[in-house]
């Protein structure tokens, strides 16, 4: 149970990590107060975090399911089609 | 005449006992009057610790005793209080223990307001006083959801056009919808039951609940208690999307946040990618940008640096010793001159010798040297030329040009 959730928490911060951290980069590469060294290990960071993000917003789209209760209580999920239920 | 009338009338045809009669008025009543409504105000409101409830509907002139019975109780979907005008349906009752006729109420409705209208009012009041609105309360909304739950009905247009705007604005979410019932009997436990289910399920980073326009009569689930206490105690946050713009109802209330429609909550719920993708690119300009300027900058230290006294100093030190290294090679060098000179003294004292023995300074003893001319030959044989032939002389200081006049061969 837990770990699913923990599992999707982490993937879904580290998007919003990513993009926060890229802005927070840039911030400290605008301010200029870093090393030539700092800054180029900054900047391949940044990049990577650019690409990162990229391609997370370019991902396929994500599915449609639709949750089920069986009669045991349990949980099962089945794809969701809403031009079929119309 | 007056007698016999007063003695017919008086004639003990039929004597009812006070039940008898008191039955016999009931019943009378009972059915004369099918089930009505009644309009008044309500006065002398009681709610016995029996659960039944009673009051008088009075209006300007006249009053009328009302009952409410505990088995109806829930039913009320208002609670009743003194000077409320009502409308009341109900049957024309009697009690007969004291012989008073009253309403026995089924349905009791605020007058002038809509009856939901009324009962929606009165639950907001009281869960706005238990602090289920409370802003403490409310949890953020995540920015960027993974999956996405949606409670709503999974037919209409509101699932379909949300499913769209979601995927359209960031494809790469998950969708988990839990169909629900959204009107009619039994829709407001359906939609509590859901966003329960979505709960225990796990693994849901927001959940819209919610359903298409309707009349407040269609919306009414989301205006049960069942439904806010279950928003309420979601550990998932809740994005309530009900009906249209003006619709205001009690999970909008208690919701983490209120959508005005369910395309709004699809769009509430997850940014815009085009808009990441140019934060992005935004991005990624400034870094190059900014590096570029971070080079440059450093670049400008670099020559300030080597222009600077501390970075000169051993460049000093260079050229000290490259000095020095001068010096030595000009010392070297005068070195070499000296044993030159010697050399070429040397060299004059043999160029006296061989002064001695030039030509020039035997011609200067009296010798003269003789050659055919014209090609310059240097005779030394007399029968090399002939008569007339041209000779020239070559003395110490000067030449003699002359003419082979006769030949002594010895």
């Amino acid at each position: 149970m837990s770990p699913r959730k923990t599992g999707s928490q982490k993937k879904e911060k580290s998007f919003e990590e990513a993009l926060d951290r890229l802005e927070q980069i840039v911030l400290e590469l605008e301010e200029g107060e870093l090393s030539l060294e700092d800054a180029l290990g900054k900047f391949e960071e940044g990049i990577k975090l650019s690409e990162f993000c990229m391609q997370k917003l370019t991902q396929a789209e994500g599915k449609v399911k639709k949750l089920i209760k069986t009669a045991k209580g349990e949980f099962k999920t089945e794809d969701f089609e809403t031009s079929e239920e119309q | 005449m007056v007698s016999d009338m007063w003695s017919d009338r008086r004639q003990p045809e039929k004597v009812y006992t006070v039940t008898e009669i008191t039955r016999e008025i009931k019943r009378t009543l009972e059915q004369g009057f099918p089930s009505v409504w009644v309009e008044g105000e309500i006065s002398n409101y009681l709610l016995h610790s029996s659960g039944h409830r009673y009051f008088t509907m009075k209006d300007e002139s006249s009053q009328i005793r009302c009952t409410l019975w505990r088995f109806r109780g829930p039913q009320l979907r208002f609670e009743p209080e003194n000077g409320m005008k009502v409308m009341a349906w109900g049957d024309v009752t009697v009690y007969e223990k004291n012989g008073q006729y009253q309403l026995d109420v089924s349905e009791l409705v605020p007058a002038g307001m809509g009856r939901l209208e009324m009962a929606f009012r009165q639950l907001k009041e009281r869960l706005f006083q238990e602090g289920l609105f409370d802003e403490e309360h409310k949890k953020p909304i995540p920015r960027f959801p993974e999956t996405i739950g949606i409670v709503t009905s999974p037919t209409g247009a509101a699932i379909r056009d949300m499913v769209r705007i979601v995927h359209d604005r960031f494809p790469a979410v998950e969708i988990l919808v839990r169909p629900t019932r959204v009107q009619g009997d039994g829709a407001a436990e359906d939609v509590a039951q859901a966003i329960r289910d979505l709960n225990e399920y796990q693994g849901i980073d927001v959940m819209i609940v919610g359903r298409g326009g309707g009349s407040l009569e269609d919306l009414w689930a989301f205006n049960e208690e069942v439904v806010a206490r279950a928003i309420y105690h979601s550990q998932i946050p809740v994005i309530s999307a009900v009906g249209h713009e003006i619709d205001f109802t009690i999970s909008d209330f208690v919701a983490d946040l209120r959508a005005p429609t369910p395309s709004a909550a699809a769009q509430m719920v997850v940014e815009d990618r085009e808009d990441l993708l140019e934060q992005v690119r935004l991005g990624m300009g400034k870094l190059a940008s900014t590096l570029s300027a971070i080079t440059n900058v450093s670049r400008q230290r670099l020559i300030a640096i080597k222009e600077s006294y501390g970075f000169r100093r051993p460049l000093d030190i260079i050229t000290q010793r490259s000095q020095k290294v001068d010096e030595v090679s000009r010392l070297l060098m005068v070195g070499s001159e000296n044993l030159l000179r010697e050399k070429r003294d040397r060299l004059s004292l043999f160029g006296e010798k061989l002064k001695a023995l030039s030509p020039s300074a035997i011609l200067k003893r009296g010798y003269c040297v003789a050659r055919k001319l014209p090609e310059m030959m240097v005779l030394t044989d007399a029968q090399a030329v002939k008569t007339e032939d041209q000779i020239e002389l070559r003395l110490y200081k000067g030449r003699i040009k002359s003419r082979v006049e006769l030949i002594h061969p010895d």
